[in-house]
């Protein structure tokens, strides 16, 4: 038996890329993010973290178990998923909340659909949705950062939605960190490392990020001119979505137009919603919105096989 | 004229034995010659049990337009002809010759008389070569054009598959020949261009043809990208030309012809000397080898034996690949004989034998990214996975070249290769029952147009 060859379908040498070694680079990606929330909301941004992966872990574990699959949680999805969700959140909300958000995310939007591959939406956008709605008052309970006064604040983008950033912001401090805000809108600065981290690892391509930062920008320009476009696209969380949430490979286009059309759609849903409608933030919408037209710009940005002919 | 490039993967080079010049083995006590070691119709035995034969003595003949003959790689006794299962699955009769060590030539060689066009596609059939590069189609139908409608041959020296140095060789050592069969090409076939497309990885290669090359005017050694697939049909016409060869059609639909450099050197070698296609080089590597080096090897020699003689295993192999690490073959057993086409025997050892688990497919769309030709295997594969022969029919799979590209990136490791493999027999079936249907339906209203008129 043991001299037995193995016979198996070209190709004999893979890359040695896995599942878990992208989604190790994606938690790399979110350590810088990760620091300047401890650096500026303090060792309970640490504590919401850790809840969210853990109970995330807990939950592929357990509806796996239950329901006799194969236990997957070595792939680090699910680990990816509760630190994307924790960064959604503010730095305050009741630990049960971020508990329950993380089964809606896990069980609900993932594992009811068919686990991994298989979801159409995002799960930690989804996550994050039915959290404000639900929870309306505490998502949107912004503690101030350390090192600045106050107790409470509300974020730049609220000031932003009344015509213009509130005075007391300079630019350096949207871009660095130091405003209200989710955990992983604080620091814009620190998405990026992360964000170009991803690009120069090849685990995203450049083609979602841009178009939706772009898309933003180029509107926000038109709509209120340079400094508005900088603070627009600084604050909130359009970076953290464009870096981190749009660029999911399973619940967005697998074509290079395809990325491209989703960056610009979540670009341009994120500010009709800022500029028209009634919250101030549109990122999580935008993103699950493109999601459900995943499929359809698939299909339309199709590649062209070199030599077909059209039947 | 500029060309975009096509896209593809960059792999691993490890052409470890390409500073190797070919050592020539002493003849195997016991060679094995299936008369199918190409596409078509496999070549009819002419001899007999207890039969002596020589080196390079007809074994078997040519049974139709696209088939080739086979000849005697060492020389002693046929001891029997029996049916051996090929790694395709079929069977055909292979002629198991016991050697008597001499390696006596066959008196009856002599360089043939090429004069005319038809004198040298005989003489190419006669040499019994095929597509050495791996596909293993005889050559002569290949050459056999109507003349002014070839605009280019392209000479394949891409060798882009890891490992394998045979083509390498070839051009550094048979450049002679090399450049022979380009005259002959250019006497017989017309090309208006002759390309040779050599990956840049290979300078020496391309320096020693260009110069020997310089006195034909229409000759132009060109530096292909160490890209894989650079040394797929339709992507090196591609790179070369800017041609597409369209789906259904064939290179020379586009004025291409493609020739790999070791079966040219090999027809040219036939022509000026007689000798026909009786050895081969082989590269032999791999982790699980002691001494990884290039072989001369008689046709019909059992992998073990090509292996011992290189200095035997350094570990146990537990897969054996015939080609290369990415559209190569591997063998389920020792025992099986290096055939016309066999460039490679890579022995690899158990941990890189070892496939890792497949995971589920996340659609990064590393695949689609890095298609040279452009399709879309994860979409192939969720076709085939609803069982939708029409779907695969609008994804094209049938074009599809199995380079393995989308396998070897997928993250989840998805067997993709064999996916599209098994896509396109379910499309070949649908194809086959559209085609009955439509045939019967026509039938059907023919009758009845009888029986009312």
């Amino acid at each position: 038996m043991d001299d037995k060859l193995i016979v198996s379908v070209s190709p004999h040498i893979r890359v040695k890329d896995t599942t878990r070694s992208i989604m190790r680079d994606v938690l790399i990606a979110l350590v810088p993010a990760l620091i300047a929330a401890v650096i500026f909301f303090g060792f309970r941004s640490l504590l919401l973290c850790a809840v969210c992966m853990a109970s995330c872990i807990f939950f592929e574990w357990a509806f796996e178990k239950v329901c006799k699959k194969p236990n997957t949680i070595g792939d680090l999805t699910a680990a990816v998923t509760g630190m994307i969700l924790a960064f959604n959140l503010p730095s305050t909300i009741a630990l049960w909340q971020a508990i329950f958000g993380c089964l809606v995310a896990i069980v609900v939007v993932k594992q009811l659909f068919g686990g991994l591959g298989y979801n159409f939406a995002n799960p930690a956008a989804t996550a994050r949705v039915v959290m404000l709605i639900a929870f309306s008052g505490s998502m949107t309970t912004w503690t101030a950062p350390n090192f600045v006064d106050g107790v409470s604040t509300s974020t730049p983008l609220v000031s932003l939605k009344e015509g213009a950033l509130d005075p007391s912001i300079s630019m350096l401090q949207l871009f660095v960190g130091g405003v209200g805000g989710s955990l992983g809108e604080i620091s814009s600065l620190a998405i990026l490392i992360g964000g170009i981290y991803l690009l120069v690892r090849k685990v995203i391509t450049w083609h979602t990020p841009v178009a939706f930062i772009g898309t933003a920008f180029v509107l926000s320009l038109a709509k209120g001119g340079f400094d508005f476009a900088l603070a627009q696209i600084l604050a909130g969380s359009i970076f953290l979505g464009a870096f981190f949430m749009a660029t999911d490979y399973v619940t967005t286009p697998s074509t290079k137009w395809g990325r491209i059309i989703f960056g610009v759609g979540c670009g341009l849903i994120t500010c009709l919603i800022r500029f028209y409608g009634n919250y101030p933030e549109g990122v999580s919408f935008a993103i699950l919105f493109m999601n459900i037209l995943t499929p359809y710009i698939s299909k339309w940005t199709a590649t062209k096989p070199l030599g077909g002919v059209k039947a | 004229m500029a060309i975009r490039l096509l896209q593809g993967i960059h792999v691993p080079h490890r052409k470890n034995t390409s500073k190797c010049v070919p050592v020539r083995m002493p003849a195997p006590e016991k060679v094995m010659i299936p008369v199918s070691m190409h596409i078509g119709a496999p070549a009819k035995p002419v001899v007999k049990a207890g039969d002596e034969v020589k080196v390079g003595q007809l074994i078997a003949e040519a049974s139709g337009f696209v088939s080739s003959p086979v000849y005697a790689s060492v020389s002693g006794k046929v001891k029997k002809i029996e049916d051996i299962l090929l790694f395709h699955g079929g069977t055909c009769p292979a002629v198991i010759i016991e050697s008597d060590g001499e390696q006596a030539l066959y008196e009856g060689i002599a360089a043939p008389k090429v004069t005319d066009k038809n004198e040298f596609l005989e003489a190419v059939r006669n040499s019994g070569v095929v597509g050495l590069g791996g596909a293993g189609f005889p050559t002569a139908v290949k050459l056999n054009t109507e003349p002014g409608k070839v605009d280019f041959v392209c000479i394949n020296g891409a060798e882009c598959e890891p490992y394998i140095t045979t083509d390498t060789r070839t051009m550094l050592d048979d450049t002679e020949y090399l450049v022979k069969g380009i005259e002959l090409l250019n006497e017989y076939v017309m090309p208006k261009k002759v390309l040779i497309g050599i990956e840049n990885n290979k300078p020496e290669c391309i320096s020693k043809l260009k110069k020997h090359c310089s006195h034909i005017n229409n000759v132009e050694v060109r530096h292909l990208p160490s890209i894989y697939p650079q040394g797929g049909e339709k992507v090196l016409i591609y790179s070369m030309t800017g041609r597409i060869v369209s789906e259904g059609k064939l290179p020379i639909d586009a004025g291409c012809i493609v020739i790999n450099t070791t079966t040219l050197a090999a027809i040219a070698k036939y022509i000026e000397t007689g000798m026909p296609l009786t050895e081969k080089y082989v590269t032999v590597d791999g982790s699980a080898v002691k001494n990884p080096q290039n072989v001369i090897a008689p046709i019909g020699t059992a992998i073990k034996d090509v292996v011992e003689f290189t200095g035997g295993f350094a570990e146990v192999p537990k897969k054996i690949v015939m080609g290369g690490p990415m559209m190569g073959i591997a063998v389920p057993d020792i025992e099986y004989p290096v055939l016309k086409n066999t460039n490679s025997l890579l022995c690899l050892d158990a941990k890189e034998a070892l496939l890792p688990p497949t995971t589920a497919c996340i659609k990064c769309g590393r695949c689609v990214d890095h298609c040279p030709l452009k399709l879309m295997p994860t979409s192939i594969e969720t076709a085939y996975n609803k069982k939708s022969p029409e779907e695969l029919k609008e994804l094209k799979v049938n074009l599809c070249m199995e380079c393995g590209c989308c396998a070897f990136v997928c993250p989840a490791k998805r067997p993709l290769v064999q996916v599209h493999k098994l896509s396109k027999a379910m499309l070949n079936q649908y194809n086959a029952e559209q085609r009955a249907a439509e045939k019967a339906k026509e039938e059907k209203k023919q009758k009845e147009d009888k029986a009312n008129g």
